[in-house]
């Protein structure tokens, strides 16, 4: 495949992969603060099953795909990220909870449900994006 | 305790949603190599516009193309499902709106802070096997019940 072509083909992909979070973010309700805050005061315990679907998957997917392929299908290696415990990482952890405990809005429900045409998440969406600004602000570079 | 009191919506859909959001974040691994988080959209997209060094860290300058072609999957998923199977009534919410601005302050600051949300930490971090991911998890649970519930109570 040519340069252009691996290009446009890993976006398709990333485009597909998105739609499919997206469409499972749907589902499952998630998109619904509502859904997520009957969690949070323990009245509905359905998003520990989206959670453990969704980490079985990836689980299985993540030990598998680099033993089964050399590479990715449309990508040079398969990339890691590993997380560190450390002050930034505890208080940044407490911090979201606060938020999402507050709002019951995480970052990918805040960006699917524009696709549901709900427009009152805009709120959610715009805090999102000034804490990450605010925190990028304040942080050593 | 029985399973309709745990789930007094049904369980299937909450499962069946759980495996297509681990699907999604499959596909790209394998398709592409790249470690689906949802969270670093915020701060790489703003490598745009500020020009602050921080900003401008490789890891965000040359992730932000993807990244956004990503969320615009997310929102492309959730229209598929709006119009398909949800009959295009539109979605709205009661929390009120400073309850979503502020929450969502403190949600945007504490992921980028923490370097994860819940599909980072939770969904890629614990795909992973991850400790400090687990942590990252546990920690913001017991924070994200603690508020919810004192929310209810103080706020209602």
């Amino acid at each position: 495949m040519s340069g252009a072509g691996l290009m446009l083909a890993r976006s398709l992909a990333t485009l597909a992969a998105g739609a499919l979070f997206g469409f499972g973010l749907s589902v499952s309700g998630m998109i619904r603060p509502e859904v997520v805050l009957s969690f949070l005061h323990f009245s509905d315990f359905g998003l520990m099953l989206v959670m453990g679907g969704a980490v079985l998957v990836v689980l299985l997917t993540y030990k598998l795909a680099p033993r089964l392929l050399a590479r990715p299908l449309l990508g040079d290696h398969f990339q890691a990220h590993p997380s560190a415990w450390n002050r930034d990482t505890a208080v940044g952890a407490a911090l979201f909870g606060v938020g999402w405990g507050l709002c019951g809005v995480c970052p990918g429900p805040a960006i699917a449900s524009l696709g549901a045409g709900n427009w009152d998440l805009l709120w959610a969406l715009a805090g999102i994006a000034l804490g990450a600004l605010v925190q990028g602000l304040r942080a050593r570079a | 305790m029985t399973l309709s009191s745990l789930f007094p919506h049904g369980w299937q859909h909450y499962l069946l949603g759980g495996v297509l959001i681990g699907a999604g974040t499959a596909l790209l691994f394998v398709l592409t190599g790249r470690i689906g988080g949802m969270s670093t959209v915020f701060s790489s997209s703003w490598s745009f516009v500020v020009r602050r060094a921080f900003f401008q860290q490789a890891r965000f300058v040359d992730s932000r193309g993807w990244r956004l072609v990503y969320a615009a999957g997310l929102i492309l998923g959730a229209l598929v499902w709006w119009l398909g199977f949800a009959g295009g009534v539109r979605e709205a919410t009661a929390v009120p709106a400073w309850q979503l601005l502020v929450g969502g302050f403190f949600v945007g600051y504490g992921a980028r802070l923490g370097n994860g949300c819940t599909s980072g930490h939770g969904i890629c971090g614990l795909g992973s096997l991850q400790l400090p991911s687990l942590l990252a998890v546990l920690t913001f649970m017991a924070t994200a019940f603690l508020t919810a519930n004192l929310a209810a109570r103080w706020l209602a």
